[in-house]
C-alpha cells in the first residue's frame, strides 16, 4: 500500500527523522489557515500516489497567504495522470544547498535489504542508475544482523556526500532503516534528502510503501488501505475480498489461482482478444465467491463476454459446476459466458453443466478453444 | 529418485488442529504420506484421527522421528512456527500459509541460512511438494499426478502446477517430483535449488519450469541452466500482458521499474536453450515431444 507524501513524512518523523513543519489541508481555507500558522514562504504540494507532480503544476512555492489561496485553488481538483488531487500538504519552504537520494527496499535476488544512497538526488534514481551507476552507493543489510551505525558511516562515506552533511545523513539513515523494518515497509525512499544552507539534513520528500500483509501488526494502516488508487471495479472487487486488477478490454475473466488467472489473461490476448480484467477467485470456486466475481464483472460496462476458467484440484469438478450453476441463479448476467472446466472429475462437472448450456452459456474443453469462443462472442462474430 | 522428499519422509503438521491443517493433513495421509504428528501447545496429548499432537516440533521429533514439517499456521504465527521447526530438528520445512509479511520471510530465510544451514525451507505461500506415489506434502491433488518420471516440475504458481501435472498425466507422462516454490518475494526454495537437484537426479530426464512476472528468479535460473543443466528444460511464463505496477494476485508477481516482465524472462530462457511455450498447453506439448524422443 502506497502512502501519500505527508503520511510518509509523519511516519518518518515518528522515528525521529527531521522533516519540515507542515500541515495537511483538504480545502483552500484549510490551506490558508495552515500557511498562517506556519508562516510564509510555504510550499503547496499536491498529495497524489503518482510521480511527476512538479511537472504537472502540483507543487508551488507561495510567498504570501494570497499566493497560497491561488495555488491551493488551482491544485485542488487537478488531475495528475488520472489521480485527482483531494488534499494538500502545506510546509515551510526550505533553503536547499544540496539534494541527495536515500532508500531502503528488499533485494529479492540477494534476499536481503538493500540501501541506496547517492549524492545525486532530486532526480529520477532509475535514470542515475542507468547513466551513472557508480554515483549510487549500495549496501546490503542482513535482516537478522541489522544495520549498525558503524556500517552506516562507511556507507555514507562511500557516497561522497558533502562533509557537513555526513553526521546528519548517518543519523537519518539509521532511523530510516529502523522505520523501514519496524514499519514493515516495502519501500522507504527520501528523494530529495536535502542539506539546507544552514547545514541541516532533512527529508524533503517521502515515498513509502507498506506491506498489506503486515496490517495485523499495524492496525493504523487501515487508513492507507482507504486511499489506494482503485477504479470503481477494483473497489467493488476489493470490498468482496477478490484479487482483481482492472484492464481495458472486453473479455471479462474469472479463474482460480493467480497463475491460472494471469495465464487466462495472456491467452485471451494471444487469440486476438482484449482482457477486461484479472480476477483470481482462489482455490475453491464455491457459489458465493463465484456470484461475487460475476457481479463485479457484470458491472463493467465494457465487458462483452465472460470467460470462466477453472481447474479443479482438490475442489472437484461437480462442486465447481454446482457453484457456477447456483451463482448464475443469483446474478442476472448480461454478457454471454464461456466455461472451461478441467481437472479432477471434470467430466462429472461438465455433465452437470450440460442442461444449462445455451447461446449465452457455452462450454469448451480447452483453455485455447474457450478463449477463442469468448473473443468471438465479445466481437459479436459468434 | 525424487528430490527433497521420498517415501521415508516423516512429516509433522504445525496447525494440524486447525481446519485447513486437518483437512490437508488427513488428505496427505490418505495419499500415503507418513503424517506422524501435529503440533499445538494447547492440545498436546490429544490426537487427530490417531495422529498424536505435541506442544512443539522438538517434542514431535523426539517421539516420532519426524524429519519434515508442514506449516498451516495463520500468517502472524508463521515466523515463530518456522523457528520452532528448525530448532525442533527437522530438515525440510514447507510453509503453505499465504499472506506472510515480506520482512518476516526475509528474516527467517536469513536466520535459517546462518544458524540452520542444513534446513531446506519451501514457501511460504506455496502449494507444497509431491513425489507421485511416494509423498505428498501440501495442497496438491494427488490423483492428478502420474508416478514414475521422467519429468521434474518446478513452479511459482499453484494452479499452473496442477495444470502442468494434469496435462502430463493426460499424455501418460509421469513425474519424479513436482515442487511449488510459491509466489512470494522471498521464497525459501528457488528455481535454482530445484534445477540443481533435478540435474543430479538420475530418474529425472527432463525439467518443466513454470514462472511468472516479477523479480528476476527466472533470469537467474536461465543463467544457471546455461552453465549447469544438461537435461532438456521446457518453460512457460505467466503474465505476458500484465500491466506494470499491479500485483497480479501473488505478492511477488509485479512488474516494477520496467523490470520483471515476461518477455525479458522468456528471452533469457530461450537464450539458455530452454524451449518456451506460450501457454501451459503448449508447454505440455513441447514436453511430450521431448519425452517421446528420450
Amino acid at each position: 500500500m502506497d502512502l501519500f507524501e505527508y503520511q510518509g513524512k509523519l511516519f518518518f518523523s515518528r522515528y525521529g527523522i527531521p522533516i519540515s513543519a507542515g500541515e495537511v489541508a483538504f480545502t483552500v481555507d484549510e490551506a490558508v489557515a495552515a500557511a498562517e500558522r506556519l508562516g510564509c514562504p510555504v510550499v503547496v504540494k499536491a498529495q497524489v500516489l503518482t510521480g511527476g507532480r512538479g511537472k504537472a503544476g502540483g507543487v508551488k512555492v507561495a510567498n504570501s497567504v494570497d499566493e497560497v489561496r491561488t495555488h491551493a485553488g488551482n491544485i485542488l481538483g487537478l488531475d495528475i495522470k488520472g489521480h485527482v488531487v483531494g488534499r494538500l500538504w502545506i510546509e515551510q519552504a526550505s533553503d536547499i544547498a544540496r539534494e541527495y537520494y536515500a532508500s531502503f527496499t528488499l533485494d529479492r535476488s540477494a534476499k536481503q535489504h538493500l540501501g541506496m544512497l547517492s549524492a545525486q538526488g532530486g532526480v529520477d534514481i532509475e535514470e542515475v542508475a542507468a547513466t551513472d551507476p557508480d554515483a549510487i552507493a549500495k549496501i546490503h543489510v542482513d535482516p537478522v544482523e541489522g544495520l549498525t551505525e558503524a556500517r552506516c558511516r562507511e556507507w555514507v562515506a562511500a557516497a561522497n556526500l558533502d562533509p557537513e552533511a555526513v553526521q546528519g545523513a548517518v543519523d537519518i539513515l539509521v532511523k530510516l532503516y529502523e522505520a523501514y523494518v519496524d514499519g514493515d515497509a516495502d519501500l522507504c525512499e527520501i528523494n530529495p534528502l536535502i542539506l539546507t544552507t544552514d547545514g541541516v539534513v532533512k527529508a524533503l520528500d517521502a515515498k513509502v510503501t507498506v506491506d498489506a500483509n503486515a496490517v495485523f501488526r499495524h492496525p493504523d494502516y487501515e487508513e492507507y488501505d482507504a486511499i489506494q488508487h482503485r477504479d470503481e471495479r477494483e473497489t467493488a472487487a476489493h470490498d468482496k475480498g477478490l484479487q482483481y486488477v482492472g484492464l481495458d478490454g472486453t473479455v471479462g475473466i474469472i479463474a482460480n489461482g493467480a497463475g491460472l488467472a494471469m495465464s487466462t489473461v495472456d491467452i485471451v490476448s494471444q487469440v486476438g482478444g482484449t482482457p477486461a480484467n484479472f480476477l483470481d477467485i482462489g482455490g475453491g470456486a464455491n457459489a458465493d465467491v463465484m456470484a461475487g466475481a460475476l457481479e463485479v464483472i457484470n458491472n463493467d460496462p465494457k465487458v462483452q463476454s465472460i470467460f470462466i476458467n477453472i481447474f479443479g484440484g482438490i475442489t472437484k469438478g461437480e462442486e465447481v459446476a454446482n457453484g457456477i450453476i447456483a451463482a448464475l441463479g443469483r446474478v442476472q448476467i448480461d454478457a454471454p459466458i464461456v466455461i472451461r472446466l478441467d481437472g479432477t472429475n471434470a467430466e462429472l462437472g461438465r455433465e452437470l453443466l450440460q442442461p444449462h448450456l445455451s447461446e449465452t452459456l457455452q462450454m469448451q474443453p480447452t483453455m485455447i478453444e474457450a478463449a477463442r469462443t469468448a473473443v468471438a462472442l465479445a466481437e459479436g462474430t459468434k | 529418485m525424487s528430490i527433497f522428499v521420498d517415501e521415508n519422509t516423516k512429516v509433522v503438521y504445525q496447525g494440524l488442529t486447525g481446519s485447513q491443517g486437518r483437512y490437508y493433513g488427513l488428505l496427505n495421509r490418505e495419499y500415503g504420506t507418513q503424517v506422524v504428528a501435529g503440533t499445538n501447545p494447547k492440545k498436546a496429548g490429544e490426537d487427530i484421527e490417531g495422529i498424536p499432537i505435541f506442544a512443539t516440533v522438538g517434542d514431535a521429533v523426539a517421539a516420532t522421528g519426524a524429519n519434515a514439517s508442514c506449516i498451516f499456521i495463520p500468517a502472524p504465527g508463521v515466523k515463530a512456527a518456522v523457528m520452532d521447526a528448525a530448532e525442533g530438528g527437522v530438515e525440510f520445512i514447507v510453509v503453505i500459509t499465504e499472506g506472510v509479511p515480506a520482512h518476516d520471510e526475509a528474516w527467517f530465510y536469513n536466520r535459517l541460512k546462518r544458524d540452520f544451514p542444513g534446513v531446506q525451507l519451501l514457501g511460504p505461500n506455496c502449494p507444497g511438494i509431491i513425489s507421485p506415489g511416494r509423498c505428498n506434502i501440501g495442497i496438491t491433488a494427488g490423483h492428478i499426478a502420474k508416478p514414475g518420471g521422467p519429468v521434474g516440475i518446478v513452479s511459482r504458481s499453484g494452479t499452473l502446477t496442477y495444470q502442468a501435472l494434469y496435462e502430463l498425466q493426460q499424455k501418460g507422462i509421469g513425474v519424479t517430483t513436482c515442487v511449488g516454490i510459491g509466489g512470494d518475494p522471498v521464497p525459501g526454495t528457488t528455481f535454482i535449488d530445484c534445477l540443481e537437484r533435478f540435474e543430479a537426479d538420475p530418474e529425472t530426464k527432463a525439467i518443466m519450469m513454470f514462472g511468472e512476472i516479477g523479480g528476476s528468479a527466472e533470469e537467474e535460473a536461465a543463467a544457471f541452466i546455461q552453465a549447469h543443466v544438461t537435461k532438456p528444460v521446457v518453460s512457460y511464463i505467466a503474465g505476458v500482458t500484465a500491466p506494470p505496477g499491479k500485483k497480479m494476485g501473488h505478492a511477488g508477481a509485479i512488474i516494477s521499474g520496467g523490470k520483471g516482465t515476461a518477455d525479458a524472462k522468456m528471452d533469457a530462457l530461450r537464450a539458455a536453450g530452454v524451449k518456451v511455450g506460450l501457454n501451459p498447453t503448449e508447454a505440455g506439448e513441447l514436453m511430450a515431444g521431448i519425452v517421446a524422443g528420450l
